[in-house]
């Protein structure tokens, strides 16, 4: 069949619409008036009478159209599940609505806290802050939010867990017990609800209704009634707060505007007290500068975190010396990953050489040996190193058999930066012999004999002539070497120990272990930039087409 | 590299010590075994120059000498080790009457060009040692897996009882153990029911699209193709976290669907490569001709495009496949207890409780490879033969 051969380059050769397309360009332009089932003067007609330009303009445009039809399902799906999720993951890197959705009340009084001016912490404040922590511990959110918080300040997350066991013992029922004293009926859940549907009402007591809604929002998803659950001791704290303010004017309800006369002489609780008495770290204006600094809905935090900076009230710092890691792990895995490529081109460059110098019948067998590695699972491969390589493993027993190392002083070479070298080089090594392989196959090895005829040493011949026509073929295998290397997670996991893992071991964590998707999203986003930089670089190099598998 | 190269006997002072420095390695190997490495070594080496000595000098015929050499060393092997001692005898003999005449008769440049210097035939061998060496490392943790999949003990290493290939020291337990413990057969299960299903989706929705790619006038060709590809160079942990966030806001987390979709996702790229490749070397008129002869274009899909394409389709889909079979880490993330496949219950026996039947599974996996790989092979030939080139 090797007649057959270069079938592919007639295709290319074969004549297309597009060939066609402009030859009918040409022809128009010169005004070619002989054509067949043409008018004498006028442009060149298709079959069915339309003029062959416009008709071939359609077919091409079809051609267009089917192809991207056989592309779309691919393309969406594709979309749909690869891409969404990693678009989502950039998104959760900066997103931090956690802080305004759990303490809405809150983020807006510190807004217009002056932190920086030294202000005293407002009595307001603490007024928002109790409505938005009782809410947030029905539902159980400040232990979330105190968790987010403990990211960028130790002791947020206790401070918040004990405080939302205290936040439903303060002494607020005083409030409570002087509007019912007044009225019996404020008791009465349904008569919230007729005077919470009044729209002056709302206009008169403005902190209660949000405050109302958010309860009702909340009761609404418990399933319960409104109606029927008791009010609780926060809604006639903002009851208090909004008629000590307006005095119920405006008010609809008559019951309002008596108790907005009433309130003056009501023994009142200062909620800043409250806060302080339950845990004293309340009164700290450093707490809340902690809060504020992270109340907007997005922030660069993460970021700052997975390069050891951290964002205080006074602008951004570095970590203290004992928490910076990712740097170092960011700088450990580029070393590595470097190491793992630069050996993988010392062990495949010799390989790949004899397989494209043998004669191709000896190559096919060897090159059986690099395949089967290559399709041979990830884990059967790092499995078997950790059998190589731990301390009662077969390379130390074998030394120990040949006397070269002593029983009680065998090698460790696993669970540290060797072990994950030697193992990493062994799984990427065909990624690299590959790629050089088939640009060792285009060298003519003629071009060496000519050279060491013309008096070249086998090293010059190599060096200057040999040498440089590789260099395609290591640029393709060093950069996706690098690329599979610095985002390897199994491997370093199982061999890699505590000094040889990567920085995707850290990600696996953050997501899985330490629950900071934030920062695990902001680390693993780093990293993909870095790998997409590769892929760009890559795809300038080898161009993503050329890719080739076995 | 055919060039015949007159060849000559070599003098004695060249390939007598050469021998006995091959012998004096030999001997610190058996030296060991028997308690002295160093004793060994120089036992080795003076009894191998004397046998190469006596064998090149007492007689030219080569064949008698050895065969005599080899049943000189299968019966010391025996006296010495044993079963396994003869097994070593007769590959030790074989090697060292082949190398002696090797080098004697100058047959080590008989294959090379007649114009090399000494130190450059030195150096062509010493190469191929390297390059033996670097293919042993790319094979020797699956050589030593196998083996060691039939320890008779829990251990990850060779048993004496292993070393002097005494039947005892060798079980199938472990194999029993996989075939019979629950959870690597749920595990297996699941893997068997994850991994077709998304080869199916990946192989089924990427050949339309690599059809749709080798179009000749495809708009934002590089860029499709750039995201098509995109799995496979992304990092699997970045992958499988975002898959995480992602799939459980919209509840596949944790489902069979959501990881055969992850799964699917990833062997994407494989089909695209694989099938495009194929399609280089497709030539179109063939469906031009076919369409000519009033063929709609379903019937020149099935009828003429596949039969064509269908090597570069299934081996895109046995890549697709083994990506799905192997992958762990979008499983972990992306999947619950319920989906647990292979290679999750093989990294949790690898992390956790250490258990020799994961190189049991190690073995058949590695079966199947090969399995896989053959096909691939031989796929590919015949996809190049059908384009009509010699098949390298």
């Amino acid at each position: 069949m090797s007649e057959l051969k270069g079938s592919g380059q007639q295709t290319a050769d074969a004549p297309t619409p597009e060939d066609a397309f402009h030859e009918t360009a040409t022809l128009d332009s010169r005004e070619q008036t002989h054509a067949p089932g043409a008018a004498p003067d006028g442009p060149v007609l298709a079959a069915d009478g339309t003029p062959l330009k416009r008709s071939l303009a359609r077919a091409l445009r079809m051609q267009k159209i089917r192809a991207l039809a056989l592309i779309a399902p691919l393309l969406i799906f594709v979309l749909l599940t690869f891409i969404a999720p990693i678009a989502s993951m950039l998104f959760r890197s900066v997103e931090n609505e956690i802080v305004s959705d759990t303490l809405p009340e809150t983020v807006v009084v510190l807004n217009d806290w002056d932190s920086a001016g030294g202000a005293p912490l407002p009595e307001s404040l603490f007024e928002a802050f109790y409505v938005d922590l009782f809410l947030a511990q029905e539902q159980k959110l400040h232990t979330r939010l105190g968790t987010r918080l403990n990211y960028e300040q130790t002791g947020m997350s206790s401070l918040f867990r004990k405080s939302g066991r205290q936040v439903g013992k303060f002494d607020t029922d005083k409030y409570t017990d002087q509007f019912t004293a007044l009225d019996a009926s404020w008791e009465d859940p349904a008569s919230w609800v007729a005077m919470m549907d009044n729209k002056s009402n709302r206009t008169a007591l403005p902190f209660t209704a949000r405050s109302w809604d958010r309860w009702v929002a909340y009761l609404n998803t418990e399933g319960d009634d409104p109606a029927k659950e008791d009010i609780e001791d926060f809604l006639f704290t903002t009851l208090y707060l909004d008629l000590a303010k307006t005095g119920g004017k405006g008010a609809s309800d008559a019951r309002i505007t008596a108790a907005g006369s009433a309130v003056g002489d009501f023994e009142t609780v200062s909620l800043a007290e409250q806060f302080a008495d339950a845990e004293k770290d309340w009164a700290d204006p450093e707490i809340w500068r902690v809060i504020q600094t992270f109340s907007p809905k997005f922030t660069s935090g993460y970021y700052l975190n997975a390069i050891d900076m951290q964002k205080t009230p006074d602008g951004i710092e570095k970590r203290p010396e004992n928490q910076q890691i990712y740097l170092m792990l960011f700088k450990r895995t580029m070393f590595m990953s470097l190491v793992i490529t630069f050996s993988c081109i010392m062990l495949g460059y010799p390989v790949a050489w004899i397989l494209a110098n043998l004669p191709s019948r000896t190559a096919n067998l060897l090159m059986i040996l690099v395949l089967l590695p290559f399709w041979t699972s990830l884990l059967v491969r790092t499995s078997a190193w950790k059998v190589m390589l731990q301390q009662q493993g077969v390379i130390n027993d074998t030394l120990v058999w040949l006397g070269l190392v002593a029983d009680d002083a065998r090698l460790v070479m696993i669970n540290n930066q060797f072990g994950t070298i030697v193992a990493m080089t062994h799984i990427l090594l065909p990624f690299m012999i590959l790629p050089l392989y088939s640009v060792m196959q285009t060298i003519p090895p003629t071009y060496l004999r000519a050279a060491k005829s013309l008096g070249a040493t086998n090293w010059t011949a190599f060096w200057r002539v040999y040498f440089p026509q590789s260099v395609p073929g290591i640029g393709a295998g060093s950069v996706l070497v690098f690329i599979l290397a610095i985002g390897y997670y199994i491997t370093p996991e199982i061999v890699g120990g505590n000094t040889g893992t990567f920085i995707s071991n850290r990600i696996a964590f953050h997501i899985s272990s330490s629950l900071n998707w934030g920062l695990g999203a902001a680390l693993g986003t780093i990293l993909l930039a870095v790998v997409m930089l590769l892929y760009w670089v890559y795809d300038k190099i080898v161009g993503i087409d050329n890719v080739k598998l076995g | 590299m055919a060039a015949l190269t007159p060849i000559s006997r070599k003098p004695v002072s060249f390939y007598v010590p050469v021998v006995a420095a091959a012998g004096g390695i030999a001997g610190l190997f058996v030296g060991t075994a028997q308690g002295s490495g160093l004793l060994g070594i120089v036992i080795g080496a003076a009894l191998l120059a004397v046998l190469a000595f006596a064998m090149t000098q007492m007689t030219d015929n080569e064949k008698p000498m050895r065969w005599g050499l080899m049943a000189l060393f299968v019966l010391a092997g025996g006296l010495l080790a044993g079963p396994g001692g003869l097994i070593l005898g007769l590959g030790f003999g074989w090697f060292f009457g082949w190398f002696t005449y090797w080098l004697y008769e100058g047959r080590y440049r008989a294959k090379l060009v007649p114009y090399l210097t000494p130190m450059q035939v030195l150096w062509h061998y010493t190469f191929r040692i390297i390059c033996g060496a670097i293919l042993v490392f790319l094979i020797t943790p699956i050589l030593v897996v196998m083996p060691l999949s039939f320890n008779a003990q829990d251990f990850f290493t060779f048993t004496p009882e292993m070393l002097r290939f005494d039947p005892a020291g060798y079980s199938l337990k472990h194999y029993r153990d996989f075939f019979t413990n629950d959870d690597w057969q749920q595990a297996l299960r699941n893997s068997v029911m994850i991994a077709p299903v998304a080869t199916l989706l990946s192989v089924s929705f990427g050949t339309l699209a690599a059809i749709g790619l080798s179009a000749e006038h495809v708009p934002f060709r590089r860029a499709i193709m750039a995201v098509l590809i995109s799995p496979m160079i992304v990092p699997l942990i970045i992958s499988a976290a975002g898959m995480y966030f992602f799939y459980s806001r919209i509840g596949l987390q944790g489902t069979y669907f959501g990881v055969v979709l992850a799964h699917a996702a990833l062997g994407i790229p494989f089909v695209i490569i694989t099938v495009t490749a194929t399609l280089v070397g497709f030539d179109r008129s063939l469906t031009r001709a076919s369409a000519n002869m009033g063929a709609d274009p379903v019937t020149t899909f099935f009828k003429v495009q596949m039969p064509l394409i269908l090597p570069g389709v299934i081996s895109g889909g046995l890549f697709a496949f083994i990506t799905s079979f192997d992958e762990v880490v979008v499983v972990l993330f992306v999947g619950s207890a319920g989906q647990k496949t292979l290679p999750w219950q093989m990294f949790t026996g690898l992390r956790e409780q250490i258990s020799p039947t994961i190189l049991a599974v190690a073995t058949i996996l590695v079966v199947i490879s090969i399995g896989l790989l053959t096909t691939v092979e031989l796929l590919r030939r015949r996809s190049e033969r059908l384009r009509g080139m010699s098949p390298s």
